[in-house]
């Protein structure tokens, strides 16, 4: 249950990996579309927070490719719908989340991608 | 009292077993209930505001489940695999995590705008292993420096533990005092045994505009989770006004022995009369 909100959020944590360690690289992924209600309000409050082009490529790596390549001016109902599809209703269910700095794998099983880190990787 | 951390690791005390008999407890579940409902009040979100939570230690997603309801979207962590397995069973909306948090969060910073976490960080004091990162401080340490980044400022976490001592909440509050955090320790029900919680409330910036709340005081409103010695000192202390108790042998007690006496046969039982039950008077 990776959604692209949540991996949008996340970069690597393992010792020492503190640059270039965002976004984690999806990969062999399983995704699953499951619908989620439509809430406005909190996309526009979200906004801000996204790191765009960590987004873009994220959807685009997920075959969903309705996202403009820069974050747009004008929001509008359709770009807000575009975006609730791709934050809230795209799931990774199977695969692995690579960081592109340290190469520490955090594989995703039953939609729980699993955070753990090895002794020695602890900050 | 006993405690489950004294026992094992989290991730393997939450087993299988134990991951559904916690989840099916009613009385757990009514717990955790309160306690999450009474962190959401401390954490003081806009009304009318959809926000984004981080739940520290989602478990099976009891705490999870009332934040669908009260419509936020949630992130969860929690080391057990089990408990997070009755998780995705219940189908919580929230997204899930395995995650150690003594280990600290990978998450971007401002990613949340509140964190509440229901009975874990007491978790977080026993040692493992004798490696250094292994250490109750250098875990909280991590835990709370990377909690204080990934909130938004300002914004707040409230934190619901079971200490066993003030040393542990002073060790607790130190650390998340030098990770940056404001706030401190809210304690509700102080009197009661059963009833005392204690939640630690962070505040993330905006310079000492935000205060402690206050914890909840007085007597518990839900009556089912009081001890059973308390209700029965409580019967000792129903007397009368002059602190002496009231006789209980009254005129009506008296009329129903002796009606009672009757009817089982009793022999030479006295008859009722204007006399009966009355007061003697002293003799001189």
């Amino acid at each position: 249950m990776v959604r692209l909100i949540t991996h949008n959020l996340l970069a690597c944590h393992a010792k020492g990996c503190t640059t270039n360690n965002f976004p984690l690289k999806l990969q062999d992924v399983v995704v699953e579309v499951r619908e989620a209600e439509f809430n406005a309000d909190f996309l526009r409050g979200f906004l801000p927070r996204i790191e765009w082009t960590a987004l873009v490529n994220a959807a685009k790596e997920l075959g969903d490719t309705s996202l403009p390549l820069e974050m747009p001016e004008m929001v509008d109902d359709e770009f807000l719908k575009n975006l609730h599809h791709v934050l809230l209703e795209i799931h990774v269910d199977e695969g692995a989340m690579v960081c592109p700095n340290c190469g520490h794998k955090y594989p995703i099983m039953n939609g729980i991608p699993n955070m753990l880190l090895a002794e020695h990787e602890i900050g | 009292m006993s405690r489950p951390e004294l026992v094992a690791p989290p991730e393997i005390y939450y087993g299988d077993i134990e991951a559904k008999k916690y989840t099916n407890n009613t009385r757990v579940q009514q717990i955790q209930a309160d306690m999450t409902y009474r962190a959401l009040e401390l954490l003081n979100l806009p009304q009318d505001e959809p926000a984004f939570l981080l739940d520290i230690g989602c478990g099976s997603g009891l705490s999870g489940e009332i934040l669908d309801e009260e419509g936020y979207n949630w992130v969860g962590v929690d080391i057990a695999p089990s408990m997070l397995e009755v998780a995705l069973e219940r189908e919580v909306e929230g997204d899930l995590f395995l995650h150690d948090i003594g280990q600290g969060f990978g998450f971007r910073p401002g990613s949340f705008d509140g964190a509440i976490s229901i009975s874990v960080i007491q978790w977080l004091l026993n040692a493992e292993t004798s490696h250094p990162t292994s250490s109750p401080p250098h875990r909280l340490t991590r835990f709370f420096t990377t909690l204080h980044s990934a909130l938004r400022n300002p914004s707040r976490a409230v934190l619901q533990f079971y200490p066993t001592s003030d040393d542990q909440i002073q060790l607790i509050t130190s650390i998340a005092q030098k990770a940056g955090f404001g706030g401190g320790v809210v304690v509700d029900y102080p009197n009661s045994k059963k009833a005392k919680k204690v939640f630690l409330c962070l505040f993330v910036g905006s310079g000492g505009a935000q205060q402690v709340p206050k914890g909840l005081d007085g007597e518990e409103v839900d009556g089912d989770s009081q001890a059973q010695f308390e209700k029965r000192r409580e019967k000792f202390s129903s007397r009368g006004k002059n602190g002496r108790r009231k006789n209980i042998k009254d005129k009506d007690w008296i009329l129903k022995k002796k009606e009672l006496y009757r009817q089982r046969g009793k022999e030479g039982v006295p008859r009722d009369s204007k006399y009966t039950a009355r007061k003697r008077r002293p003799v001189f």
